[in-house]
Parts: C-alpha cells; sequence; structure tokens
C-alpha cells in the first residue's frame, strides 16, 4: 500500500508534479539522445578510421613502426599472405610497400606517406575503391597510374589525368623519382589523411626502388567481425612464431579504441550534470510536499507508522517521481536514437570542421541498451538523494505539535 | 472492572521564553474497560495535552502512563509507535483521514501496518465500514464524503486496530448537529458493542450529555471526576 500512497500523492498536485516530470524527461532525453549521437559519431570514426587508414590487424618487421626504415621489411610475404588467408574469419589480406616521399605537380610539392598496393587485394581491406570521387580505382591509366586524396588534389592543383612526380629514396637511399599520372581521386571526409596519403601500385613503385618483389612492410587483414578480433590475433601471432610485430587496430591507434570510452565517459558526465540539476528542483518539490503535508505526515506516525516506513513512503514518492520523468525521457530518448539510425543527424552545416578532424558530416546515433539500464539506476539514485533531506525534514516532525496544526 | 490506564502525577511543564507554563499538574487518574468518558474544561485547561500524554504522543515531564501493566513513556520511541498502533486508537477533530485512499483503504491501512493478512483485512474493513454505516461509502475517496461520513471512517479507522481504548480529541467540533448526534450515537454503540473504552476531550455539551464519566480539567488539574447513569 506503501507504493500506492505514494504513487498518489504524486498526483495530488498534477501541475507540480507534471513539471518536475517534464523537466527529467527533457533532461534525460537529451541525455539519451546526446549518448546515441557521441556513440555513433565515435563508432562511424572508428569504423572509417578502420577501413580506410588501419585495417582491423597489421603486421610489420619488429622496429618498423617506430623507424619507418625502408629496408626493414617482411621477406617472405606471399607465404605469410596465403597462410592468414586460410585463418576462419580472416575475409581479406593485402600487403603494402610504405615510403615517405615528395609528390610535385608542375605548380608545386608536397611531403606524402605513399602506399605501394595491390589493387584487387586492397580492395579486400580497405574501401579506398568505394570513396572515389573522380575518375577510378587504378583503372584508366596503363602505365604509374597514382590514387591520391582531394584535399591534395587540391593543394597540388591537379586532375584526374594529371602527372605528378613522386620523389623518394631507394633501396640503397639513392633519390629516385617517377612520373604517375592521377587516375583516381579519393575523398575519405577525414581532410588530414586524403592530404598526405597517396596510393600507387606496389609493382611500380617496387621498381622504382628496386624493392625485393616478394616482400612487404606491412601486411593489412580484414576480419568478418570485430568480436572475433581477439581469437584472430592469437592465430596470426601462433602463425608468425611471435617474430613480427602484430597489432590490432587498437594497438596501431590507441587514441580510436578510447575515442569510445571517453564518449561514454562524456555522455555519463553530461547525464550526472543534468540530473544534479535536476536534483535541486526534486529537493524543492519534495520538501514543499512534506510541508505541505506535516499534520498528515504527524497523523500517520500517530496511529502507528514508524520512521522507516514514513522515510520509505517518502523516498518512494520522490524515486517514483524521478522515475516516471525518466521513463518519457529514455523512451522518448531511445525511439529518436533509433530514428537516427536510420535517418542521420545532419551536421553538413559544419561539415569542413567535423571533417578537418576525421568526422563524418551526417551522424548515425548508435543505441546502447545498456546505456539506457545505467540512466535508468541513475535517475532512481537522483529519486533517492533527492528524498534524503525532505524524509530527514519529516521524521523530524513531532505528532502532537504536527496534529495541533490547523 | 480492570483498569486499562492508570496515571500517576502526570505533569507537563512547557518551557517558552524562560515562562514556565503547568499545562498539566500531577494529574492522577484510572480509566476502566468500557468507560465511556468525556474530559472537559475550558480552552487551554490541558485536556489535549492530556489527551496527547496519554496516547503517548507529547512526553510528560512527570509522572507514569501505565496501559495494559506497560509504562508507555518508558518505551524506545520505536517500541512506543508499535504500542500505539496496536493499544490506542485516535479520532480526530479534523478526521485527518488519507486524502489518497479510499474509505476501505484508510480503514485497511492501519491493518496492513499490524500486518494482518489480507482476508481478514478486508473482511474487518467491510464489517466496521457496515458497522458505522457507510459500508456502501468503501471505495470513496474522503473529498466525495461528508464531514459526518469521515469522521465516522475515522471511527472504523481506530476501531481497526483492535486498540484498548480510543482517544477522541473534539470528534464533533466540525460536525453539524446530526452528524454530531449520529457520531455519538455511533460511538455509544460501539463502546457497548465491542466494549472498546472512549475517552474524549471536548466542549460539546451533547458529547457530555451523553458520556457516563464526566472528568472537568481546569488549570492542569482535575477539578470534578462524576460518574452519571445513561441508557
Amino acid at each position: 500500500m506503501l507504493l500506492s500512497i505514494s504513487w498518489r500523492n504524486i498526483w495530488r498536485n498534477k501541475v507540480r508534479s507534471l513539471v518536475i516530470i517534464f523537466s527529467v524527461a527533457l533532461g534525460i532525453f537529451a541525455g539519451v539522445l546526446a549518448g546515441a549521437f557521441f556513440k555513433g559519431l565515435a563508432n562511424q570514426r572508428i569504423q572509417k578510421v578502420i577501413n580506410t587508414e588501419l585495417s582491423f590487424m597489421q603486421i610489420h618487421n619488429p622496429g618498423f613502426e617506430q623507424s619507418s626504415d625502408f629496408a626493414n621489411f617482411i621477406g617472405n610475404a606471399q607465404n605469410i599472405e596465403d597462410s592468414l588467408l586460410k585463418i576462419p574469419n580472416i575475409t581479406g589480406v593485402t600487403r603494402r610497400m610504405i615510403v615517405q616521399g615528395m609528390a610535385a605537380s608542375a605548380e608545386t610539392a608536397a611531403g606524402v606517406l605513399i602506399s605501394g598496393v595491390f589493387p584487387k587485394d586492397e580492395k579486400t581491406v580497405t574501401t579506398i575503391s568505394k570513396k572515389i570521387i573522380d575518375g577510378e580505382y587504378f583503372d584508366g591509366i596503363k602505365r604509374n597510374p597514382v590514387v591520391i586524396g582531394k584535399k591534395l588534389a587540391e593543394k597540388l592543383n591537379v586532375k584526374v589525368r594529371s602527372k605528378i612526380v613522386i620523389t623518394i629514396q631507394d633501396i640503397e637511399n639513392n633519390i629516385t623519382s617517377g612520373a604517375f599520372r592521377v587516375a583516381g581521386i579519393f575523398s575519405t571526409d577525414n581532410n588530414m589523411f586524403d592530404e598526405s596519403n597517396i596510393y600507387v601500385r606496389f609493382n611500380d613503385i617496387q621498381k622504382l626502388t628496386n624493392f625485393p618483389v616478394n616482400a612487404t612492410h606491412e601486411i593489412a587483414i580484414n576480419i568478418n567481425d570485430d568480436e572475433n578480433l581477439s581469437g584472430i590475433l592469437a592465430s596470426v601471432k601462433e602463425l608468425t612464431g611471435n617474430k613480427l610485430d602484430v597489432k590490432t587496430w587498437k594497438e596501431l591507434s590507441p587514441e580510436m579504441s578510447y575515442l569510445t570510452e571517453s564518449m561514454d565517459m562524456f555522455m555519463y558526465i553530461f547525464i550526472i550534470i543534468i540530473l544534479l540539476a535536476l536534483l535541486f528542483g526534486i529537493i524543492n518539490t519534495m520538501l514543499m510536499v512534506v510541508m505541505e503535508r506535516t499534520k498528515e505526515i504527524g497523523m500517520l506516525m500517530a496511529i502507528g507508522m514508524n520512521k522507516l516506513r514514513v522515510f520509505s513512503m517518502i523516498v518512494l514518492e520522490s524515486v517514483l517521481l524521478s522515475l516516471t520523468g525518466g521513463v518519457v525521457g529514455i523512451i522518448i530518448g531511445a525511439i529518436s536514437s533509433k530514428i537516427g539510425e536510420t535517418h542521420p543527424i545532419d551536421l553538413s552545416m559544419w561539415a569542413q570542421g567535423y571533417q578537418q578532424l576525421g568526422y563524418d558530416a551526417f551522424v548515425y546515433t548508435q543505441l546502447d541498451p545498456s546505456m539506457l539500464i545505467k540512466i535508468t539506476i541513475l535517475v532512481i539514485i537522483t529519486g533517492v538523494i533527492a528524498a534524503i533531506y525532505p524524509a530527514y525534514k519529516a521524521l523530524k516532525n513531532d505528532p502532537a505539535d504536527a496534529l495541533r496544526i490547523e | 472492572m480492570n483498569n486499562v490506564i492508570e496515571i500517576k502525577g502526570l505533569t507537563k511543564i512547557y518551557n517558552s521564553s524562560e515562562i514556565k507554563v503547568k499545562a498539566v499538574d500531577g494529574i492522577d487518574i484510572n480509566f476502566k474497560e468500557g468507560e465511556f468518558t468525556a474530559v472537559v474544561g475550558p480552552s487551554g485547561s490541558g485536556k489535549t495535552t492530556f489527551l496527547n500524554m496519554l496516547g503517548g504522543l507529547d512526553r510528560p515531564t512527570e509522572g507514569e502512563v501505565i496501559i495494559g501493566g506497560v509504562d508507555v513513556w518508558k518505551l524506545s520511541s520505536r517500541k512506543l509507535i508499535d504500542f500505539r498502533m496496536n493499544n490506542i486508537g485516535f479520532v480526530f477533530q479534523s478526521y485527518n483521514l488519507i486524502p489518497v485512499l479510499t474509505a476501505g483503504e484508510n480503514v485497511e491501512f492501519i491493518m496492513q501496518l499490524q500486518g494482518r493478512p489480507k482476508k481478514e483485512r478486508e473482511v474487518r474493513t467491510k464489517e466496521l465500514l457496515e458497522a458505522v454505516g457507510i459500508g456502501d461509502r468503501i471505495k470513496s475517496r474522503p473529498s466525495k464524503l461528508s464531514g459526518g461520513q469521515q469522521q465516522r471512517v475515522a471511527v472504523a479507522r481506530a476501531l481497526a486496530s483492535k486498540p484498548e481504548f480510543i482517544l477522541a480529541d473534539e470528534p464533533t467540533a466540525n460536525l453539524d448537529s446530526a452528524a454530531t448526534v449520529g457520531l455519538l450515537e455511533l460511538m455509544s454503540q460501539m463502546n457497548k458493542k465491542f466494549n472498546t473504552t472512549f475517552i474524549f476531550a471536548t466542549h460539546d455539551q451533547r458529547v457530555m450529555d451523553k458520556a457516563r464519566r464526566i472528568v472537568t480539567i481546569e488549570d492542569g488539574k482535575i477539578l470534578k471526576d462524576e460518574y452519571f447513569e445513561r441508557e
């Protein structure tokens, strides 16, 4: 009956209760939607980094990552690649030659990171081929095609079929150059990446640098599901006999793995700030409730309601008040977030700024059901905390004094 | 008949702004089972304070209140609440029903506090509300009942816990004549039917006319303690 009394008590002053419920609902709705937005933003960024830049896993010769030494390569790359493809859940493997150099057009030059790739294999690991906005992915140009980012194309003032000269050091540290023709221009929504990365065919750059044919600097691996990452990592490490550096995207780019955690943290800080602000509103309401009902609470204590029950009644009332708003907010927030999963939030107004940071201008929200449970718990805790002081005030009532109130 | 309540040297002194006010001044009195007593006296004579101390609501400065052999003011505050719940029924001047509960729920509530089984609670609630003449209003909220009907619910609630006695502080003060007569008749019937001891604090002559014992208090002391034969 205590629950029933508490619930009915909420509706004694409908307007006051509805104001609080609406405030809580609005705050929680904002929190849920913001949480889903940040989660979607972070996951889109991570997916994009995995799909365009990192792949799920990479293998290097020890020390290459730190020094980028051109001569520090994996020798028997083809054998490793063939063996990797036999591991279950690996959906693609490609090898790359990685070299830093300079790309020059007729007008200007820029420092770039050149990836010598096998276009067909690269398509099984990264999605650069799908990001082509002009020209073709290595097609249309027979000799020395190059695929460059949109930003670099703008910087070098080149178009499809324009010629650029790539200058690099060969295996013997001699400076060497080669003329390449732009086959395609890609755009990944990450301006920094687009400005500093170019793709050429492995064979073309291999000839230019005298790099061993069966060697590679980097083996990139694609898998079917991030859930299988740790299992595949163990298999790959076993395959390479722990002689090579095998790293997942989380190790290759630790900031990416922290991104989700930090977004979650921001979301909880955001929700806690909202709830803290609401807390004072609820305390105020509950204090009014207790003061208005001093006589009634005194009567309840007189007829035999002990302090624990009076305390519980007030706490229940506060929790039900908060929870009603919380549930409404969660439902509206969850529906909005679900809609946002198929209808992205359009931030194209600020697209340039977002793309500078590597984020999409269209953000698909991602609702995490566990977040809803945690928010519900936070709302309940808020309700309990909000009731403590008013309940304490109520318990301070002396039944005899309370009953004298006219 | 056995004494239900024994009061020895009951005194209450209020300290306000260094002026000591003796609201109740060393009262010794006993109440027997089944008595129908009116405690009367002018405003400020100490009737309500006396009743509050008797009901375990207001701690006396001195003296003892022994109910069924238990010195109530020696109980811990927790035990005192339970004692009140199980031994004392209260009827207040302004009814003091729980507005969000129906008449039936108001009566049932105290039995739920006592931890009685649901079936027993439902049967007793129905019986009591029928006994006080508003069995048909069991599902009505207090706001839908007249003052007289609300006070009848309050009487049913006071009886619900099967108390040793019922304390009623000015129970007719907010009622019109017809409702007052009806309520007094009802309480008189309950007194006879259940042999429940009733103690009223009142100014109301109609209550005094029904009471079989009238205790007159003035300046915190018992001025008169008279017994009457009534039908």
